[in-house]
């Protein structure tokens, strides 16, 4: 296992507690900035979490930020706070490559609103993570760049797609991330590297920005070492934006009160299905902390809701099916990658078997036989009332739960390549995170225990759609049930030396 | 390249066969901004400079639907007696340089507009089976090669267009003939500019149309194969190439062969049709759900918002000028059908309605109208419905003959006035009842002979008599007045 700190060796005071002190003037964003750097020059070779750190964007940044503070002016909530950000998350200037070879030198000529609101709380943009290319994967292995390795163990995987940004938060390369979760692709790589990873509800987040994978599924959301930094990211980036349609014109409030208000009167569903379907190690987690939750006051019951499981067969129709029509603008006229041929057609095909990799290719030309004629009803009309149901099924459940306890994966990390030679074995690692993402509900992985090994589990909080609030009560009294150690190694050291 | 047997003479189709026409037409939307972003929608700028991220279908980029866009279409589908309809944006998937995202976002199953019809001039209605929304791609230029895409050394495209809104108007396949087909396509572009919804320039590509033509054995209810004409530039084009089309299918049929469904390119130097081949043939275009942009739902305030201003359509414009003309339920003769139809399509028609409502002659003020003042549409769209009106008073009442009528109102359409103050600065100033009896005295003195025949009751004597009054009076007197003047005389 390896472990990484602060140069001065000094407790991290978490991201809500930084902030404090930079905008008290107690600290210097400046020289937070130069801690975080020494931090990913040192670490970042072995981990690969960055596809590229924005040094001088970033101590221009904490330069501003000191400036504000010592004129009196408000810096915002994240000020100084270091934030690494999903390189398919478009940043204006800086290379936004979804770690592809298609996009590897395109350059967007603007932000992201996700990125925007960041920098306008004050963050400081570290740089870009690593991801599987264009978010399709569990394990950042599909990135074209290289995987990333988990911080606890770098013979394993992060998880994955969003694997750099769970495994910056996890090596305390920056204390706060942003990811995007379609499938689970937040909350599975968080609990692969015992981070908090929040996959918000549907449009409580701006997508624009985001390059899309599956429009209909894809939501941005945060990484932090603790539930109060995750609710705080989510505060300053939620809400509505005129830029994206589906987003939602609702107020955003008290999510950070909510990590510290308790689990009293919480009425809590555990799905017994998920449950038979994971590890002893990741099943029996979910039961002690159905045990801590019952403990602090909240209603804890097992629920069998066994349609959930059909999420992920619906899951593999509808988002390669989306993906085929989104990826379809790589075709090396405008941006990005071209290989010329001797006309248009070859010139795109070209192109395109170049720039995409395996997997991406395999998931276009899944979902273009899945759109295709004669063949929409059987696949993708049929996939949609899946998800229909996914959401019934839900809805049922929320009749008498306010929040639902899940694993967040059936294991823990996994190593790496063990999995590449199966794509269906890979799919299957986000079994219990695709049902959300079908209903457009929030859920989060709160770390919770360590396995045998010494390997981080995650619980998941799902709750109904816009019930970020019941979620974070649950997960707050879960974070501090936790096992000692079970989130992020700097916390844990910290907490060792307590 | 295939063209088909060449037809003998195109236009002289058998007589045995009737052509059977529908049209797709594609009209872009005249909202200040695109559809759904906001780069201008503007035509004629340089070359890819009104555009943006989410216009060019730059990676993270998404599609905010233009409210007035919305608007337009429900006006459109109002004007054209369509059902306005929630509706659904899907994806049309298809890879082509010009189209920023290789998808295009329309309407498929559920456009906002739906079964509505559309009122020929002649009175023939054509069904209207739907109008949707969609954006507009940009605008590709394929140097060498023929100017086609394939065999081109270079293709350079322009995405100031990509994103403009369109509505796709389909017909129900009612028309008849090329005559039919045109009257129908300048229908719709008077009601398109009408509704405001288009500037109606067909030289521009704010107007495209499609053809889709087929013929059948005259007497059967069954539809032939259907060919679809594309590049039908002007309405000459349309017509042209739906003669050529009915003639090429005739002559297939004729022959024994059969009428082959294909897309068919309209080459207007060498006046025919010919296959295009593509693989766009072939082409699957994958509908889905537009996952970015939410369900269209219209409700009643939005509709009556959006409709609210929208004026009197050209055919209701006819109907009301033939009321104003004959009275309700009246057979209009084919001539008047004419001069209605001219009024309305050069915008007159309000100014006549007005002027006779204050009392005008009605079939003098539409002849007037449609002959004269259509002369110069523009200025007489400027006309003072009160100078108008007390102008063809002047002339119903004899106080102008009807030539000294036009003149002054020639003088008022190129500088306007009143027409009593024209016609004195012309020298028209209609005659004193004494000077006439004065100038009759004279022709009657004159010529005695010709006066004892017209006083014996030799009525066509009259014209030559009035004919030396109007010589004697050089012009100013009024024809009718002095046939009056000689009859009353007569006793
Ligand atoms: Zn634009």
């Amino acid at each position: 296992m390896s472990w990484s700190g602060g140069p001065h060796g000094a407790p991290e005071p978490g991201a809500v507690g930084l902030a404090a002190r930079v905008r008290a003037g107690e600290v210097r964003a400046a020289d937070v900035a130069e801690e975080t750097l020494e931090r990913v020059g040192r670490r970042d070779g072995e981990l690969h979490c960055f596809n590229v750190v924005t040094a001088d964007a970033m101590r221009s940044a904490a330069a501003a930020v000191d400036r504000l503070v010592a004129s009196g002016a408000d810096p915002g909530p994240l000020a100084g706070v270091p934030v690494a950000v999903k390189d398919n998350l478009c940043t204006r200037g800086v290379p936004t490559t979804c770690s592809s070879k298609m996009l590897e030198h395109w350059v967007p000529p603007y932000d992201a609103t996700v990125v925007t609101r960041l920098v306008a709380a004050g963050a400081l943009v570290v740089g870009k993570t690593n991801l599987d290319e264009f978010a399709m994967g569990s394990s950042t292995e599909n990135s074209a760049f290289g995987p990333t390795r988990n911080p606890w163990d770098t013979s394993r995987v992060p998880g994955g797609s969003s694997g750099g940004s769970a495994a910056a938060v996890a090596a305390d390369l920056a204390p706060l991330a942003l990811g995007s979760d379609t499938g689970g692709s937040i909350r599975q790589p968080a609990a692969l590297c015992g981070v908090v990873g929040i996959k918000p509800t549907y449009g409580l987040v701006s997508r624009y920005g985001l390059v899309a994978f599956a429009s209909s599924l894809d939501q941005v959301g945060p990484f932090a070492a603790t539930v109060a930094d995750a609710a705080l990211v989510l505060e300053v980036i939620a809400g509505h934006d005129e830029m994206d349609s589906t987003s939602l014109d609702r107020p955003v409030e008290g999510l950070l009160d909510a990590t510290g208000s308790g689990a009293g009167g919480l009425r809590v569903g555990v799905v017994a299905d998920f449950l038979a379907d994971a590890s002893a190690d990741c099943a029996s987690a979910v039961r002690a902390a159905a045990e801590v939750l019952a403990g602090a006051g909240a209603a804890v019951e097992e629920v069998a809701l066994p349609e959930l499981l059909h999420g992920l067969s619906a899951y593999y129709l509808i988002a390669p099916a989306e993906a085929s029509s989104n990826l379809a603008r790589y075709d090396g006229v405008r941006y990005g990658l071209r290989v010329d041929g001797d006309d248009v057609e070859q010139m795109n095909a070209r192109t395109r078997a170049a720039g995409f990799g395996p997997e991406v290719r395999r998931r276009i030309m899944l979902g273009t036989y899945v759109l295709s004629a004669g063949y929409y009803d059987a696949y993708y009309a049929q996939a949609q009332r899946v998800r229909t149901l996914v959401a019934r099924t839900f809805a049922r459940a929320y009749e008498r739960f306010d929040v639902l306890l899940a694993p967040t994966t059936p294991s823990v990390a996994f190593p790496l390549g063990a999995k590449t030679a199966d794509p269906l074995e890979m799919y299957l690692a986000d079994l219990f995170t695709i049902p959300s993402n079908l209903a457009g509900h929030p859920a989060m992985s709160v770390p919770f225990a360590l396995d045998p090994q010494g390997l981080p589990v995650g619980v998941q909080v799902l709750a109904p759609a816009l019930g970020e609030v019941a979620m974070l009560r649950a997960a707050g009294v879960l974070e501090a049930g936790a096992a000692p150690g079970a989130r992020g190694p700097v916390a844990s050291r910290s907490e060792a030396g307590r | 390249m295939s063209t088909g047997p060449a037809p003998a003479g195109a236009g002289r189709a058998s007589a045995d066969f009737e052509v059977v026409v529908g049209l797709e037409v594609h009209c872009e939307l005249s909202t200040a901004t695109k559809l759904f972003c906001g780069c201008p929608n503007r035509f004629g700028s340089e070359p890819n400079t009104q555009v943006c991220p989410v216009c060019l279908g730059l990676p993270g980029a998404l599609p905010v639907l233009n409210r007035r866009a919305v608007e337009l279409a429900v006006r459109v589908g109002r004007a054209l007696h369509c059902e306005i309809r929630p509706s659904t944006f899907h994806r049309k998937n298809y890879f082509y340089p010009d189209m920023p995202k290789d998808f295009q976002i329309s309407q498929y199953d559920e456009p906002i507009d739906v079964d509505g019809y559309l009122e020929l001039p002649s009175g023939r209605r054509i069904g209207i089976e739907r109008a949707h929304i969609e954006e507009d791609t940009g605008k590709t230029t394929h140097l060498g090669g023929g100017g086609r895409i394939h065999g081109a050394d270079r293709s350079l495209v322009d995405y100031n267009r990509a994103g403009v809104p369109l509505v796709e108007i389909v017909s129900r396949p009612d028309m008849r003939s090329a005559d039919e087909a045109r009257a129908y396509v300048a229908e719709l572009r008077a009601i398109l500019v009408a509704s405001g919804a288009s500037d109606g320039r067909m030289e521009e590509g704010s107007l495209r149309v499609d053809a889709n033509v087929s013929v059948r054995r005259t007497g059967s209810d069954a539809f032939g194969t259907r060919c679809e004409v594309k590049n039908l530039n002007s309405l000459r084009s349309l017509g042209r190439a739906i003669e050529h089309e009915q003639a090429r299918q005739v002559a297939l049929l004729e022959a024994g062969e059969r009428v082959v469904q294909e897309t068919r390119h309209w080459n207007e130097d060498e006046g025919r049709t010919s296959s295009m081949r593509s693989k766009e043939e072939a082409n699957d275009y994958r509908y889905f759900p537009e996952p970015d942009l939410v369900p269209l739902a219209p409700d009643g305030a939005f509709v009556a918002a959006a409709t609210a201003g929208l004026g009197l359509m050209p055919a209701e414009r006819r109907a009301r000028l033939a009321t104003t003309v004959h009275g309700p339920d009246a057979a209009v003769a084919a001539s008047t059908l004419d001069q209605i139809t001219t009024v309305v399509d050069l915008g007159l028609d309000d100014l006549v309605v007005e002027v006779v409502e204050r009392g005008a002659d009605a079939r003098l003020a539409l002849a007037r109208a449609a002959n004269e003042a259509a002369q110069s549409p523009e200025d007489a769209r400027r006309l003072d419905p009160g100078a108008f009106c007390r102008l063809l008073e002047l002339e119903a009442g004899g106080s102008l003959s009807s030539t000294q009528a036009k003149s002054v109102l020639a003088e008022m359409l190129a500088a306007g006035g009143e027409p009593d103050a024209i016609a004195r600065r012309l020298g028209y100033e209609a005659l004193g009842s004494e000077a006439l009896e004065s100038a009759i005295d004279a022709v009657v003195a004159a010529h005695p002979d010709a006066w004892a025949r017209y006083a014996a009751g030799e009525d066509k004597v009259a014209q030559l008599l009035t004919g030396q009054v109007m010589k004697a009076t050089k012009g100013r007197a009024n024809g009718k007045a002095v046939a009056a003047a000689l009859a009353a005389r007569r006793g």
